[in-house]
């Protein structure tokens, strides 16, 4: 018991150091890395222009960002809030996104508050700064349409003392009247360029060592994400022991990429077709290695697309099975089942030459 | 799913040799080590652990939080936790958890899912550790069936996510990707656990029988593999009950079918002997049967489909399989399911009764 203590009281010193490092370390890189102002956001020229000329001193419109996940739309609206607004941007912000309760109710009690308030022109330490608040709707498209018809005339009557900014990944779902009260942005994916910029200096930063090869790997498979990207990295790096550098399998095994030998052996399969127990054995086995159908199908279209033994009709055969399958695969339909409908598809195109 | 009654003297096979640490993982070694290497500074990102039924993704996580906290997380107590949506409607779900973390299935309440899983996740990261020097300075919050979350719920968890990830990381367990938004997937480090290979099997099933100290042949164990269809759990349980019927193992003993794959084999017989509507009513009752006996009607579907498929002309095999998928697509969608099955067994006679007949106009 006494032993048991004593070391209790010795090690307990020594811990919250190391604790506290832990809380440095544990910022994910993605929140680490991400753009302080918005000059840094890289490749959404039109947005950083008109956001740079608003800190400036122009008039600052109400603003609709839409664009693919991980393009930076979150982060070039909240850097612009820091630079606005200084070190007082977290009272005159209000963010709201799916997690967050948004009824119509909270449209009609919260926003309306907040966008009441009138905000100073005079930050307290004596500097300028503009005199409204901003109101952001995150992941606006998963708001009710009765809910966003709620916010139509609050989003005009305030425009004294509050600004608007919804984001969202898709704008069709944002109803046409609020649309119309905003300047729109599209925030195109990023280049594979620039995201292997960005990769290469975090690594620099985090001294991480990496193959050329499995860099390139990684940017390609992040589709133009860049949150993506960076948590790849992080987990690459982590999963790897220190020291040595991130090679290609583990980038492979942490995007789950399907491996190519699978591919092919459904294609030959499909092509060569003799017994459907074969075809039913194969797409059984997928299903128990747990690949992503919804990955394979994207690789398997890509392949399909530049594939030189097939001509246009049996592609766009495929093509349109493909679109359907993958549609409800993500509705919840079963991935055997379906799978074996594209297996059985497949075998019908290349009978069609 | 799984039984946790500890009350029992014996407990089944499945909990009692279930290993409690990564380094006594039986397969996946290489994956077994990046995770251990994942802890090894005490902090991980969001986890989403993936795979089919059995292949060991629940041994996994626990054996990753006895890592990272220690034997404790073994001190589970249930918990009943009362939530109240928006519409002041009263829910009330199961919870396990431990001192450090929390697992929860926020499936059981259907489709207010969303409040479960914002409340909880609130709740454990806006209580901080007391104290610091202990434990980690972050819970666990563990969901499960989170393919089968609503899409509504899965929006609330992505910005969740990351606010509060100082205090709080999640691990998500899944059986298919599919289902998961890419904006989640984005956010989490994604762990594939295939299932294991029918050697390995064997090898865990002589294992498990040494330690009862049985005796198993080879032959009979790489029997059980190749029916379990590679799932773990349902080899060590068919095992375990061939054990109870006749031991010594022989090496052609019989090892029972479940009765509901019987049942649904009758049933297909059924279908394709005859294509009438008395069929019909009849498969009407047996589908009923099995749907009351708490089948999972895609289960039914899947096993329903490969027996009649197995008997189909090359021709009509991609139209039954292009009806199959639509149908099972709708019943996804839909939650009257015997609809949707019923449907497709009379689309399926009637095409069956089609080719038949242009079968015998040939002659």
């Amino acid at each position: 018991m006494q032993a048991f203590l004593k070391l209790k009281s010795g090690e307990a010193p020594s811990k919250p150091t190391s604790s506290t490092t832990i809380l440095q370390n544990a910022k994910p890189w993605v929140e680490k890395y991400r753009p302080r102002t918005v000059t840094d956001v890289v490749e959404q020229n039109d947005v950083v222009s008109i956001l740079e000329q608003c800190i400036t001193g122009a008039d600052f419109p109400n603003l609709l960002f839409y664009g693919p996940p991980g393009t930076g739309k979150t982060s070039t609206i909240l850097a612009a809030a820091r630079q606005l607004f200084g070190d007082i941007y977290k009272e005159r912000i209000l963010e709201l996104n799916a997690s967050d309760e948004r009824g119509i109710q909270v449209i009609r009690d919260k926003v309306k508050n907040f966008a009441q308030l009138t905000a100073s022109g005079v930050r307290p330490d004596g500097k300028r700064c503009p005199p409204f608040k901003i109101i952001i709707l995150d992941e606006a498209d998963s708001m009710t349409s009765v809910a966003q018809a709620a916010l139509r005339r609050t989003m005009e009557k305030e425009t004294k003392s509050t600004r608007f900014c919804l984001i969202c990944n898709y704008v069709s779902r944002i109803i046409e009247p609020l649309t119309s009260r905003c300047t729109k942005f599209r925030f195109r994916p990023l280049k594979n360029s620039m995201i292997h910029e960005r990769l290469a200096l975090i690594c620099k930063e985090e001294n991480v060592n990496y193959d050329e090869s499995a860099l390139k790997t990684l940017v390609e498979k992040s589709d133009g994400d860049m949150r993506r990207a960076i948590t790849c990295l992080q987990s690459c790096a982590k999963l790897a022991s220190k020291g040595t550098p991130i090679d290609i399998t583990t980038v492979s095994e942490v995007t789950g990429v399907v491996p190519d030998t699978w591919l092919e052996q459904f294609l030959t399969l499909c092509k060569n077709f003799v017994h459907y127990k074969d075809l039913q054995e194969f797409i059984r086995k997928l299903m128990l290695e747990a690949y992503a159908s919804s990955q394979l199908l994207e690789q398997l279209n890509d392949k399909l697309v530049a594939s030189k033994d097939l001509n246009d009709s049996q592609k766009s055969f495929i093509g349109e099975k493909i679109g359907v399958i993958s549609f409800r695969l993500q509705e919840g339909g079963s991935e055997y089942l379906q799978l074996l409908e594209l297996g059985l598809s497949l075998v019908k195109a290349f009978s069609l030459s | 799913m799984k039984r946790k009654d500890k009350s029992l003297k014996t407990m089944l096979w499945t909990d009692k040799y279930r290993p409690k640490e990564l380094s006594a993982l039986d397969y996946h070694k290489d994956q077994a080590a990046n995770l251990k290497n994942l802890t090894k500074d005490g902090d991980f990102p969001h986890l989403l652990v993936y795979g089919p039924l059995g292949a060991g993704k629940k041994t996994r996580i626990m054996c990753l939080l006895r890592e990272l906290y220690g034997p404790g997380v073994e001190r589970l107590k249930m918990e009943n936790m009362n939530f109240t949506t928006p519409s002041n409607k009263k829910l009330e779900i199961m919870t396990v958890s431990s001192n450090y973390h929390i697992e929860v299935n926020p499936g059981d309440v259907g489709i207010y899912d969303r409040v479960v899983v914002m409340d909880i996740i609130k709740n454990v990261a806006q209580s901080q550790q007391l104290n610091v020097n202990a434990q980690r300075e972050f819970k666990v919050v563990v969901l499960t069936g989170v393919d089968n979350l609503t899409k509504d719920a899965q929006h609330a968890l992505r910005r969740t996510m990351e606010k509060y990830i100082s205090n709080c990381r999640l691990i998500l367990c899944a059986n298919s990707l599919c289902r998961v938004l890419p904006a989640i997937k984005s956010r989490c480090l994604c762990i594939r656990v295939p299932a294991p290979t029918e050697t390995e099997i064997v090898h865990i099933l002589q294992n498990v029988c040494k330690k009862e100290d049985l005796s198993i042949p080879v032959e009979f164990a790489s029997k059980i593999a190749k029916k379990s269809n590679r799932n773990l759990r349902r080899a060590l349980l068919m095992c375990e009950a061939c054990k109870v019927e006749q031991y010594p193992f022989t090496e052609n003993q019989n090892i029972p079918d479940p009765d509901w794959q019987i049942f649904i084999k009758k049933t297909a017989a059924r279908i394709l002997q005859n294509q009438n509507i008395e069929t019909l009513s009849k498969v009407r009752e047996n589908l009923y049967e099995l749907i009351t006996n708490g089948i999972p009607s895609d289960i039914i579907f899947q096993t329903l489909l490969d027996e009649l498929v197995a008997n189909c002309d090359m021709e009509i095999r991609l139209a039954v399989m292009e009806q199959a998928a639509m149908y099972e697509h709708r019943m996804t969608q839909g939650n009257k399911q015997i609809f949707h099955l019923e449907a497709f067994v009379a689309k399926f006679m009637c095409m069956y009764q089609n080719m038949m007949q242009e079968m015998v106009g040939e002659f």
